[in-house]
């Protein structure tokens, strides 16, 4: 109750529940003994079946006795209440005997299930990462912990959407180690691209899309690409390298390999130069996974998905 | 008894509410078939903004609720008042701004809603220019039927009455202080919570909850003490079962709020508090479908041939089984399996349609006819056609709701040994899926009936004279 500042609220709310809960039981108890009345007709005096009241031309009402099922019913609620009161947290500030509280049930059902579980987690954190990703068992946990902590966005197969990367195409943005993984998992990462528009106006920008489209083999306009290429090495090599074969340090992607993070036609790849990724409220974001999962976890999802793409290893 | 009172009832805003009720109930269900089939094929709408389920969804619930369900009970409450006191209605300028003002909610609501304003609060989405109009009217309308009660012919006020008046007092106050706010801008309509966090959340559902006990129960229990008894021409079963179920419930429904947020941020006490007397509530609501079913009680035959009193009596079972299905659902421990899952959806409409729906449907039929001057409905195989359509499609609904939910709430707990989860959630949405297309089917059963009973209204309207009757001389006490 630390919304109360008064102790004052605590037995407030302890005696408002006793006396409303009691109240129900008086209600029924009075009523339930009160003799049932049957008023004398006005003409006849002969006692009638209703309570003599008549609305709407025929609208009446019996008045027979409440159901004794019911009235047992209606106890039985009230007696379970003010028992499951004494034993349970209800009465303002009172614990309760049983001392229970959800938070601490939680706490020692989570406890209780973590010592179950320890032995087999100990055994994978002791071992190398891309053992573990042999291990079918483990495999299969991972997959598990995939398809809930990581499908949301990367797929059910992994196979990645726009803005979101395939992680089975052996094609890393911050390298493809088992500690790269775990760096990515643990902390998240942050890709940025800077908006290039202003800078290289807009016949610039078609120009620089030509010159890396050109980079992965497809079509695209000779001339476009040969002006592109000077602008590029002068504005665009600082983060993807004089060969466009991007740098793991910083997550800049090659350009080489014909893959794309948010697509390879000529349109998008001007909107990627002209707008930016990830700048300007347009999010481009691995998030930290550090508070929902614990080092065990990250363990055997860092060796599920270092397995996704070195899949001779794994089958050995 | 001879005297004839030359003055007539005021039967012209119960019959605008009336026809706007099959009106609201037709727009509001056909919004709840569409979003039905979103979640089986969610490209249906392509895309467009206005129509995604995130803004049909409170379109559907506030149409059924407070346009269906809210001029259904006008309509009632109205008749009943009026009938039951023997006088006509208080102040009629008042009473046709209150269809007005509602009808114009209504539309505002319709437009708002898909154009993406919203408070965000379940069931109280709707932005604060409105719900200043929502009190106004509301007040109207509080003004009217109390009005009606003060200048009474009859000695004492009939029980459907009590339920009425609790109705729309709690509703009154429900209203303001859950939509209590901070306007910030009139166009766009923006306003925030007069409450932040675990608070927010517990006035939400204390007013939440109360919009199903006050609006949805105690308003359509209104319309069963009144056209039960008059469909079976019967009177009621006890008089002193009302009583003591009409305090029970309107007390005991005020603390029930907080079963909806078992396990969440909200302190354990309050938690057992909402869930101690959601239990409490069980005697009290199943006291009010005592008193309609033993109503019948020595008239079963007249079932067998009245598709109007099939319709109540299997309303009252409905309210029966949400009435014992949802404190269930508020024990800790059950709540925890169902919370989240469709079961909560199941057990919605299990109320919303067998109970509310059904017992409109049959205060309608009986009402309908009278506001234009014949005895019934201009075909009663229709309404029993209807009557069938709609059961097997309510119990389509819930079924396949209720065998949804377990399994999703199953699914998502189960473990492998090894400490992963047994599901990944997209696997529990895979295997929902049939029972999706079930539910949408069972709807589509429902709105079907809907349909007929709009042809069946059509000609009877057609057929019949805009009614006014004149108020009886009061029956000898």
């Amino acid at each position: 109750m630390s919304d109360f500042t008064s102790d004052f609220w605590g037995y407030y709310v302890t005696v408002l529940t006793l006396v409303s809960i009691a109240a129900c039981g008086v209600l029924l108890y009075v009523m339930g003994r009160m003799r049932v009345q049957r008023p004398a007709q006005k003409d006849s005096g002969q006692a009638t079946d209703t309570t003599g009241h008549v609305w709407d031309e025929d609208l009446a009402e019996y008045n027979n006795p409440l159901p004794r099922w019911w009235m047992w019913l209606f106890y039985l609620t009230i007696v379970f209440s003010l028992v499951y009161l004494v034993l349970y947290p209800g009465l303002g500030k009172l614990p309760g005997v049983l001392g229970w509280t959800s938070s601490g049930a939680y706490a020692s059902e989570v406890k209780e299930f973590d010592a179950k579980i320890q032995p087999l987690y100990a055994k994978y954190m002791a071992m190398d990462t891309k053992q573990v990703a042999a291990d079918s068992q483990a495999r299969a946990m991972g997959e598990r912990l995939f398809l809930n902590h990581c499908a949301q966005c990367h797929g059910s197969d992994a196979g990645g959407a726009k803005g979101f990367p395939n992680l089975r195409d052996n094609d890393w943005l911050y390298g493809g180690e088992p500690g790269n993984i775990k760096e990515s998992i643990t902390n998240g990462r942050n890709g940025i691209m800077p908006p290039f528009g202003p800078v290289l106006g807009e016949q610039g920008v078609k120009n620089v899309a030509a010159y890396v489209r050109s980079l992965s083999g497809l079509p695209s306009d000779k001339l476009r690409a040969q002006l592109g290429k000077t602008l590029f090495d002068q504005t665009c090599a600082a983060c993807h390298g004089l060969d466009a074969k991007g740098n793991q340090q910083i997550g800049a992607p090659n350009l080489t390999d014909a893959i794309w993070l948010y697509g390879g036609s000529e349109a998008t790849i001007i909107e990627t130069i002209t707008r930016g990724r990830g700048t300007a409220g347009a999010v481009s974001r691995m998030p930290s996974h550090k508070a929902d999962l614990d080092e065990g976890k990250i363990q055997l999802l860092t060796a599920y998905v270092w397995g996704l793409s070195n899949t001779k290893s794994v089958s050995q | 008894m001879t005297t004839s009172v030359t003055d007539t009832f005021n039967y012209k805003v119960v019959r605008q509410f009336s026809i706007m009720t099959v009106v609201w109930g037709i727009v509001g269900m056909l919004v709840g078939v569409i979003i039905a089939a979103q979640l089986l094929w969610p490209d249906l709408t392509y895309g467009i903004p206005w129509l995604s389920y995130g803004r049909l969804r409170p379109l559907h619930t506030n149409a059924v609720i407070f346009a269906f369900g809210g001029s259904a009970l006008f309509a009632t409450s109205y008749y009943c008042v009026q009938r039951t006191c023997q006088v006509r209605l208080f102040c009629g300028p008042l009473a046709s701004f209150t269809f007005w003002g509602w009808t114009a909610i209504i539309v505002l609501a319709a437009i708002t809603l898909p154009l993406g304003y919203t408070s965000g609060k379940e069931y109280a989405e709707l932005e604060w220019p409105i719900d200043l109009l929502i009190a106004v009217v509301w007040v109207a309308y509080a003004i009217v039927f109390f009005g009606t009660i003060f200048l009474r012919k009859t000695p004492h006020i009939y029980v459907a009455n009590w339920f009425f008046g609790a109705f729309i007092l709690t509703v009154a106050i429900l209203h303001i202080v859950n939509s209590a706010e901070m306007p910030v801008t009139l166009w766009p309509m923006k306003s925030y919570s007069a409450y932040a966090g675990v608070q927010d959340a517990m006035v939400q559902w204390w007013y939440g909850h109360n919009a199903v006990g006050f609006f949805l129960t105690a308003g359509f229990l209104g319309i069963m003490y009144y056209f039960v008894p008059k469909q079976a021409g019967r009177p009621i079963y006890s008089y002193r079962l009302s009583v003591v179920h009409f305090w029970a419930l309107i007390f005991t429904y005020m603390w029930a709020g907080p079963h909806h947020l078992h396990y969440t941020a909200l302190p354990d006490w309050t938690q057992s508090l909402g869930m101690l007397f959601s239990l409490i509530l069980l005697a009290p609501s199943w006291g009010g479908m005592i008193n309609g079913i033993m109503t019948l009680s020595g008239a079963w035959y007249k079932l067998r041939e009245d598709p109007i009193l099939k319709f109540m009596i299997v309303s009252l079972s409905f309210y029966g089984m949400s009435t014992f299905e949802g404190p269930m659902m508020s024990i800790k421990t059950v709540n925890a399996l169902s919370h989240y899952t469709d079961w909560t959806i199941g057990h919605v409409h299990s109320g919303a349609l067998g109970w509310v729906a059904f017992i409109s449907i049959g205060a309608m039929y009986y009402l309908i006819p009278r506001m234009f001057g014949k005895a019934e409905m201009w075909s009663i195989r229709l309404i029993t056609a209807h009557f069938w359509i709609a059961t097997i499609g309510v119990v389509l609904y819930i079924s396949a709701m209720w065998i949804a939910g377990v399994m999703q709430g199953l699914m998502w707990r189960a473990t492998n040994p090894d400490g992963t989860l047994t599901y990944a959630f997209v696997e529990s949405v895979k295997a929902t899926y049939p029972f999706y297309a079930i539910r949408l089917l069972g709807g589509m059963l429902f709105l079907i009936g809907m349909f007929i009973m709009a042809w069946n209204v059509i000609r009877t309207v057609a057929a019949g004279k805009a009614f006014e009757a004149p108020i009886p001389a009061l029956a000898p006490a």
